[in-house]
């Protein structure tokens, strides 16, 4: 089933085009990566996927089984501050915000948050500061947060960088495990191809203002 | 100790200034942990140096200071919010244009239409006589709307505060909630200006939440703090001021700077 649908988009600064009628799709169960150099425009692909920039032409077509708001985005580290003072509960609560009645979070959002937390073994943190967590920790709650705000797609903009080896391997395990047994829909921005990628998911490539594939784990078989 | 407040709340102008004083403090507070988090700051100062503008006129043509202030400084807080979101324009130089290019105006105008008086000196530095009753009535009024509206946008606030990327692409109105810390800040300003001064009512929105940051590590309780921060240099600041005769203003500022020097000190051990 299709998610989302890029029809001959085109992104551009200032009058410079920097995504030049791309299509592209997500379909339902998919994991994708998107690799591409600094100033390749991978990070306006994943802007323009989030709504946070508007196309120039063209347009994204959204399945209507996806609201708008049933995009989990885990933003990089390094755009949350560093000294937040906040703990992981308010955090990862904070992804129930669009489905909030009333002054405060229900028990069932509360309930959801906990649920979550528990899948990615991080409830016993639920009470620490996040600015004391580890850059692996730091991770999971966020995406704790965006399994709040959804269970259809999880988009992640360089999730591997500043984590250590072990870290980066666990998260490559667990997001292939919330793809294969949740069937969530993963899409993940990052730098370059890495051993853990290749027979994992489909491989993009943004470069000259164009987006293709480079693997595609259903031709080979495996 | 007691008898001394004792003392000062049988002055009516006293009751009042304490009254909208103690409302100001938790106003500014909790929206300064926001601004303070958000790297809004700035806009806190430009606003306080447009109030100066905006009761010079006031003070000239003989009108309600905060009747003129609010509206004038809603707009311009809106305004401000733009600029620090344009990337393309050094949003921070342009809050520092208007700063001053308020001030002045402001000074200009007071000095050509009155000749230069104790209007400037108070409006710069504050003053706990400025209060009447109708204004304390509006300042009542105005900070119930404020802390209304905080706590009912409380997690709305926070989500916006800590990333707003993912806000928005959960479809949460961002511009909406950042228009509303920009509008609430604006109010709150309007409302202590005049016992702060516009040279020092930023320092009610920044010092609490600094000061809390020093040693508390989640929003909930960094907000709890700043709210008793603030309400105890107020109170610590005004009792200051009554017994040695000091300017109001510049003493609550004082007492704020020596809570975040405690504070820091403990937060640098606790470490």
């Amino acid at each position: 089933m299709n998610l989302i649908n890029f029809d001959k988009v085109s992104f551009a600064y200032n009058g410079n085009i920097i995504l030049d009628e791309i299509n592209f799709s997500i379909n339902q169960g998919d994991f994708i990566y998107i690799v591409g150099e600094n100033g390749s425009g991978k990070t306006t692909f994943l802007r323009g996927l989030l709504g946070l920039k508007k196309v120039n032409s063209g347009e994204i077509i959204y399945s209507k089984d996806l609201n708008k708001n049933q995009i989990g985005y885990i933003p990089q580290q390094k755009d949350i501050k560093a000294d937040f003072p906040a703990n992981v509960m308010e955090i990862v609560l904070s992804g129930r915000l669009n489905y909030k009645k009333g002054f405060f979070y229900s028990s069932k959002d509360k309930s959801i948050a906990e649920y979550n937390l528990k899948k990615l073994d991080i409830l016993s943190l639920r009470n620490k500061p996040y600015k004391y967590l580890s850059g692996g920790q730091q991770q999971r709650v966020l995406i704790a947060r965006a399994l709040c705000a959804t269970e259809k797609l999880l988009i992640l903009d360089e999730p591997d960088t500043g984590l250590d080896p072990e870290a980066r391997q666990e998260l490559y395990v667990l997001l292939k495990h919330l793809n294969e047994k949740e069937n969530i829909t993963i899409l993940m921005v990052t730098h370059d191809i890495k051993q853990e990628m290749i027979n994992t998911g489909k491989i993009y490539r943004v470069a000259d203002g164009k987006i293709a594939i480079e693997n595609d784990k259903g031709d080979e078989n495996d | 100790m007691i008898n001394t407040i004792i003392e000062m709340l049988s002055y009516p102008f006293l009751q009042r200034a304490i009254l909208v004083g103690l409302m100001v403090s938790v106003c500014a507070s909790l929206l300064g942990v926001t601004l303070v988090l958000k790297r809004y700051s700035m806009i806190g100062d430009g606003l306080s140096h447009v109030a100066f503008g905006a009761m010079a006129i006031a003070v000239v043509y003989q009108l309600n200071p905060m009747l003129v202030a609010l509206p004038l400084l809603i707009i311009v807080a809106f305004s401000l919010l733009r600029l620090s979101e344009n990337s393309n324009i050094k949003g921070d130089a342009v809050i520092g244009l208007i700063s001053v290019s308020s001030l002045a105006f402001g000074v200009l105008i007071i000095s050509i239409k009155k000749g230069v008086n104790t209007d400037i000196y108070n409006y710069m530095f504050g003053s706990i006589l400025s209060m009447n009753q109708s204004d304390v009535y509006l300042s009542i009024a105005l900070s119930l709307v404020v802390l209304f509206l905080y706590f009912k946008y409380y997690d709305e606030i926070f989500s916006v505060t800590f990333d707003e990327n993912f806000a928005k692409a959960t479809g949460v109105n961002v511009g909406l909630y950042n228009g509303l810390i920009a509008s609430l800040t604006a109010i709150t300003i309007v409302l202590g200006m005049r016992m702060m001064g516009s040279m020092l009512i930023s320092s009610l929105i920044i010092f609490p939440a600094l000061t809390s940051m020093r040693i508390f590590s989640t929003f909930k309780t960094v907000i709890i703090s700043s709210v008793i921060v603030s309400i105890v240099s107020f109170l610590i600041g005004i009792i200051l001021s009554y017994l040695y005769s000091l300017p109001s203003g510049a003493t609550i500022v004082t007492v704020n700077l020596i809570l975040f020097i405690i504070f820091s000190i403990i937060g640098y051990i606790k470490k």
